[in-house]
């Protein structure tokens, strides 16, 4: 079971300079949604940044937390 | 046995992806999603109104494994067009409502603000993996 701060906290540990804004969407700590900025997804397609994200949480998706939503956006884009 | 077995399955998926223009592997099939994800991916295709086919990965468990290994993608629903991993529920629908996916798949943005509605869709085109693998 994650929480959104857990979840904020090892995206932006993992992609340093990144900012997250996390939500529970369902309220039941398995349907989350992230919005991700970060400088380093500039240039990047999004299966690129998409990854970057999925990385982080490595055999975990669609598991153990059910479902992230992203979205990601450079800071110029935000 | 496995090894083999996973080697073929995955040269199988391959060669689907590689034949088919448009294919969406999903969970359930495009007249009964079963997940709300693939739910949202079949609603967008039949919104752009682009043929398809589709895969329901559900049911056996290798084929997700093996599909992931070749997109290096985790979740369901995967979208690839032309034989590349265009993406997931999410990045899907932010294409469908900035008209990129309109583009990729070659044919009109509708017009509108409506959101796509899930309705019966073209057929699978008898994609449907058999589980004769036992």
């Amino acid at each position: 079971m994650a929480d959104v701060n857990e979840i904020k906290q090892r995206i932006e540990a993992g992609l340093p300079g990144a900012v997250a804004d996390v939500e529970d969407t369902a309220g039941d700590s398995n349907h989350f949604r992230a919005v991700v900025t970060a400088p380093q997804f500039a240039g990047l397609t999004r299966i690129q940044q998409h990854k970057i994200i999925n990385e982080i949480f490595k055999g975990e998706l669609g598991g153990s937390i059910h479902a992230l939503s992203i979205k990601t956006q450079t800071p110029e884009q935000s | 046995m496995s090894d083999q077995v996973s080697n073929e399955l995955r040269e199988h998926l391959a060669k689907l992806i590689d034949e088919n223009e448009v294919i969406l592997f999903m969970k359930g099939t495009p007249e009964g999603p079963a997940c709300g994800f693939s739910a949202r991916a079949v609603a967008v295709m039949n919104s752009l109104g682009r043929k398809y086919a589709a895969v329901d990965i559900l049911p056996d468990p290798r084929i997700r494994e093996e599909l992931t290994a070749i997109s290096d993608w985790p979740t369901i629903p995967q979208l690839f067009v032309d034989g590349e991993l265009v993406g997931g529920s999410d990045i899907m629908m932010e294409m469908y409502e900035s008209g990129e996916l309109a583009g990729v798949l070659g044919v009109e943005q509708p017009a509108g603000e409506a959101e796509p509605e899930p309705e019966p869709t073209p057929q699978p085109q008898g994609l449907q993996l058999e589980n004769n693998l036992e």
